[in-house]
């Protein structure tokens, strides 16, 4: 699906380099051993900046949840509709959630808790590459 | 003078608070209500500080008093339903001018002022406090209460009114960009308001082997109380009853949440008269008291989009913060009139409640096996809420105030209404009150 670039910013700069090389990292406090999700300035468990770190996830999870999108104002989206947009909850920690497309899935088709792994997609505006994620078979 | 938002300390945001100190000090005695209408029209007889002025002298009127005697003001300055005046419109001048303006010329189209209301209600000759409750009518009402408890003010006027302008909403700027920055580079994959809440209620399906369908018989009743509540805007303008057909045949937006799981904005505005007991005793009304307040602000919320374990975590902890303020058990609740846009997660706030002893996963099955109406024994959300009157998130306040005074008219439930509970917006955030005949 043709999403939107997201462009990097100095709170996810790390995420989007390791995107573009196929890679998975995941914001960590080093201090309290904390994953975190969306990318954020400080730990939201101590509050520090001091101890973030870029952790290398194995690319793995699960479905937790979705929708099927029929009524998306983001009009690069607005093509594909009906879509699916899974919640995908990491192995390493099924606190830390990502969206997902679900690329290869049948829309409405979608296996609750079945095991997915992490892809490399490249976006159309500016060529970043974002996370996305397929149904292990 | 520039109203200031309400400072943290006048919130209840955890356990162990115990009974709230002010309760049945206070009380809400008036209740006005603007018209409504699906949009703006442009003139400035119905722009939103219009409606908001006719809703505060409604409820003046209500309670009995003369405005003289409103000595303070708490509103949500914030009256999108989620339409904001588009970049480069021009400001209607005529609007502007027709009304003794603020330094904001959008401030009475667009948003809303402590200051811009008293520049044109010079009845109200003696505010001396103002103060916002951002977001919403259950957080204006938590401030105000606490506010009179406190002794910053008397006699308050509550204020929410909402604007509703032409066009789609959120279909242009960011949304229409082929790169997206800052925040929303993690959510705009999902789409619609409501694509988070139907995730939770997906799981929730899974989690309880229940299907949408089985929202079919909450959301008629929501709707048949909605039609039976005049200041709303379906019985106003669309007196349509809602058949099971009807709502599970609706297009999907984000399935589960099809049409009718998301509420309709509309332009309406309502203001309520809060004063200490004692003074609302010789007031025209019958007082309907504060027993406690809570609020919902530090949910343990993971990751960007709330889950289902989260929603119904931070629930239960509403719920037994509000029983603990109130100093009642869910049991004393003769009804529950809790946040519905979205339609889904009234079940979360249901279960959160333990309402009618209702435990999580039991409250589709509670919708087809039990009598929810207003006849019933347990009358859930005899408002019809958001589903029942449009996008305002305070009909359920209004009917809380309007089932206890006894003058809720075809809505009255059957039984004494003693005890009612209302407040919102999200399971993981928001402002909830309960409300009762009698002040302990």
């Amino acid at each position: 699906m043709p999403k939107q670039s997201p462009v990097p910013e100095d709170v996810d700069r790390g995420f989007f380099e390791a995107a573009n090389q196929d890679r998975l990292v995941i914001q960590n406090c080093t201090a309290c051993n904390r994953l975190q999700h969306p990318p954020q300035p400080a730990c939201g468990a101590c509050g520090s900046a001091d101890h973030l770190e870029w952790k290398e996830m194995s690319g793995k999870g699960t479905i937790y949840s979705y929708a099927v999108v029929y009524d998306s104002p983001v009009a690069s989206l607005q093509a594909d509709q009906p879509y699916n947009c899974a919640i995908i909850a990491l192995d390493e920690d099924p606190g830390i959630k990502m969206l997902s497309h679900l690329p290869g899935t049948p829309v409405d088709e979608v296996p609750m808790d079945a095991p997915v792994r992490a892809i490399f997609e490249v976006t159309q505006a500016t060529g970043q590459k974002v996370v996305e994620w397929q149904v292990v078979n | 003078m520039v109203t200031p938002i309400a400072p943290a300390s006048m919130y209840r945001t955890r356990e162990g608070l115990g009974l709230w100190e002010h309760k049945g000090k206070v009380a809400a005695v008036g209740v006005g209500h603007s018209k409504t209408a699906r949009r703006w029209d442009g003139t400035a007889e119905n722009c939103i500080g219009a409606w908001a002025i006719e809703a505060m002298r409604k409820a003046i009127e209500d309670a009995g008093i003369s405005p003289s005697e409103v000595d303070g003001i708490v509103l949500d300055t914030t009256t999108t339903t989620g339409a904001h005046w588009p970049a480069g419109r021009p400001i209607p001048t005529e609007v502007v001018n027709a009304y003794k303006p603020t330094d904001d010329p959008l401030d009475g189209i667009a948003k809303l002022s402590a200051e811009w209301l008293i520049n044109n209600m010079p009845e109200l000759t003696n505010v001396k406090f103002t103060m916002v409750g951002p977001g919403c009518m259950s957080n204006v009402i938590v401030v105000a209460s606490q506010a009179i408890g406190d002794g910053l003010a008397n006699t308050c006027l509550l204020v929410k009114a909402w604007h509703n302008l032409d066009g789609r909403y959120y279909q242009g700027g960011a949304n229409a960009e082929p790169t997206i920055s800052g925040y929303a580079k993690w959510s705009n994959w999902a789409g619609p308001a409501s694509f988070g809440t139907a995730t939770q209620f997906q799981r929730y399906l899974h989690k309880y082997n229940k299907s949408h369908d089985m929202m079919a018989p909450f959301m008629i009743n929501s709707r048949e109380n909605g039609l039976k509540f005049p200041e709303g805007y379906w019985y106003q303008h669309r007196p349509e009853h809602l058949t099971y057909e009807d709502y599970v045949n609706a297009r999907w937006v984000a399935k589960p949440a099809n049409l009718y799981d998301n509420d309709i904005p509309i332009m309406a505005a309502a203001s309520y008269l809060f004063t200490t007991a004692d003074r609302a005793k010789d007031m025209k009304q019958k007082p309907v008291y504060i027993l406690g307040h809570a609020t919902n602000a530090t949910p343990k919320i993971r990751s960007g989009q709330p889950t289902l374990e989260e929603c119904e975590d931070a629930c239960a902890t509403t719920g037994r913060q509000l029983y603990e303020a109130a100093g009642i058990k869910a049991s004393d609740l003769s009804f529950e009139n809790m946040y519905d846009g979205f339609s889904l997660f009234h079940v979360f706030h249901l279960e959160g409640l333990r309402f009618a002893n209702i435990q999580p996963g039991e409250a589709l099955d509670y919708f087809q096996s039990e009598d929810i109406s207003i006849h019933g024994p347990n009358p859930i959300s005899p408002s019809g809420g958001n589903v029942g009157s449009g996008r305002t998130r305070y009909w359920k306040h209004t009917d809380c105030i309007q089932q206890i005074q006894g003058r809720a008219g075809e809505r009255q439930i059957s039984k004494p209404a003693e005890i009612g509970v209302s407040g919102g917006p999200m399971p993981t955030g928001g402002n909830f009150t309960v409300w009762g005949a009698n002040p302990d």
